[in-house]
């Protein structure tokens, strides 16, 4: 499922990262990023607390 | 040689063998075996020779020697190894200067006495799970050498599978010990996030890394691990806590350990070769409680994020200057994760802490958890899609489905190789809460004990 917002998005943070990417390559990284995308989006959608904060900790 | 690391040790310990004869033997299985499945990028073997010569003369010289005395063992590219280049399965790093120093596990493999006898192949930075690396070509699975190895500790997996050491030691951020244990059959621990050190180690992502060892015997596993434990100063993720040792937790007594299988996503992204292997297992444990982690869609996609947004970043110069040299099938990937934006990679570090809570929960009543390590057994070398129950997903990055709500929250496990005959091998999971790797160890015996788990030997011996 293509995300429409996604190639803009690609372009303009390659153009600030300083990353030059030009036809298939292109391409390829908007697909890759697509799917990121689509992974992330149920994720993005919960909501948290102010205090679910990252921790890398793991006591039991 | 199909002997296992602590056999060897007690022999040399016997006077019944000399180390010096233990790594002429090894190296030659490596290099009658090796081309077969494409385990090793570099054979120590001046580095062996001496080691074993050392271990050798301390016997000489009527010294105690230390548990893995003479022992071979092999480390995955990505350990620093004094006079090598630390590859990290790339061409980029093949022109970095040679390592100064041994990364912190091998120091204590050598503090063990044990002797590396070379590194081993892998995706290039770590960043896959099949070892089909272009630059130093894939490793083949000892059970059929058309097929994947797994990854991307693919090397790690093979030589143990294969027999050409009797341990290895392989990273695992995502599923990168677990996947190619379950692949190539064998006995692999991802310990708990923070357990052992990975100073002088190649990161890939540092909220998520995890180093390990790789064994085809579960007793080996558990002596390796001992060996590894400890504080480390260096590693600033490394817990400072006191080793505890499993080696004397393997009797297979199980009588006060509440073990479940986990369902929802577990169940849904799996082939019936997976299902089957998971059944097997519980019906070996006696298992009649499943238990659904809500939450573990969310954890696998945290995991995804901020692996490839630290990924991404980790390599952002190497993907501008000299991407031409990077691995095609993972830089295009790499490339997405270095756009990934802030707001999506804090809220993935912010879903983990709230998955990790609900995870803790489920642990009041149940000490263990038992799923699948890969959604399938190994695949044809050149595979680009699986097809699960849930639907038709791109392989490479998918392996890892089962292992990335796990190491997520960094929850340590054994991947235990089950027994199917006439199958192609598939390892489940065995899942603790967290510096519990000894109850991961107490059922990965009992699972041996009770006969349904086992590293079975390659034909490649035959």
């Amino acid at each position: 499922m293509a995300n429409k917002k996604v190639p803009a998005y690609v372009d303009a943070a390659c153009a600030l990262q300083g990353l030059t990417l030009k036809g298939e390559e292109r391409d390829r990284v908007i697909l890759q990023f697509e799917r990121l995308a689509e992974i992330a989006a149920p994720m993005l959608a919960v909501p948290i607390e102010p205090d679910d904060e990252p921790a890398p900790v793991f006591e039991p | 040689m199909s002997e296992t690391a602590l056999g060897i040790a007690q022999s040399i310990r016997d006077g019944a063998v000399k180390a010096e004869a233990i790594v002429e033997r090894t190296l030659a299985g490596i290099a009658r075996i090796n081309p077969q499945v494409n385990a090793f990028t570099a054979v120590t073997a001046d580095r062996a020779r001496a080691e074993a010569r050392a271990v050798d003369k301390a016997r000489a010289a009527g010294q105690s020697l230390p548990p893995l005395a003479g022992v071979p063992y092999a480390v995955k590219n990505l350990f620093d190894v004094t006079g090598l280049a630390t590859l990290a399965g790339s061409k980029v790093h093949a022109s970095h200067a040679p390592a100064k120093a041994d990364a912190k596990l091998v120091t204590r493999m050598k503090d063990a006495g044990a002797v590396l006898v070379g590194t081993l192949n892998m995706d290039e930075f770590a960043y896959g799970f099949t070892t089909e690396n272009t630059h130093y070509g894939p490793t083949r699975n000892p059970h059929d050498p058309e097929r994947i190895a797994g990854g991307s500790s693919g090397g790690s997996g093979a030589a143990a599978a294969a027999r050409l050491v009797p341990i290895t030691l392989a990273s695992d951020t995502n599923g990168s010990i677990r996947v190619p244990a379950s692949l190539c059959g064998v006995w692999g621990l991802k310990p708990t996030y923070g357990r052992l050190s990975r100073s002088g180690s190649f990161p890939f992502v540092a909220s998520l890394d995890h180093l390990g060892p790789i064994a085809a015997d579960l007793r080996d596993l558990a002596a390796a691990y001992d060996a590894l434990q400890g504080e480390d100063a260096n590693d600033p993720a490394c817990a400072q806590r006191a080793p505890e040792p499993v080696s004397d937790s393997l009797d297979g007594d199980l009588e006060d350990v509440r073990i479940a299988r986990l369902g929802g996503w577990f169940e849904a992204n799996l082939t019936a070769d997976a299902k089957a292997a998971v059944d097997i297992a519980c019906k070996a444990l006696h298992v009649t409680k499943t238990v659904t982690w809500a939450e573990a869609a969310l954890g696998r996609a945290a995991a995804f994020i901020i692996g490839a947004s630290e990924g991404g970043n980790l390599h952002l110069e190497d993907l501008k200057l000299r991407r031409g040299d990077m691995e095609p099938l993972s830089r295009d990937r790499f490339l997405a994760g270095a756009l990934v934006p802030a707001a999506w990679y804090v809220q993935a570090q912010r879903i983990r802490a709230l998955y990790r809570e609900a995870v803790r929960s489920h642990f009041a009543n149940t000490d263990v958890f038992i799923a699948a390590a890969t959604p399938c057994a190994a695949t044809p070398i050149g595979t680009e899609w699986l097809d699960l129950e849930s639907g038709r997903v791109p392989l490479r990055p998918s392996m890892g489905l089962l292992t990335q709500p796990i190491s997520c929250i960094g929850l340590p496990v054994v991947a235990a190789p089950i027994l199917r005959s006439g199958s192609l091998p598939i390892g489940v999971q065995v899942i603790a809460a967290p510096w519990r790797e000894d109850l991961c160890f107490r059922v990965a015996a009992a699972l041996s004990a009770r006969g349904v788990a086992a590293s079975p030997l390659p034909a490649l011996h035959a």
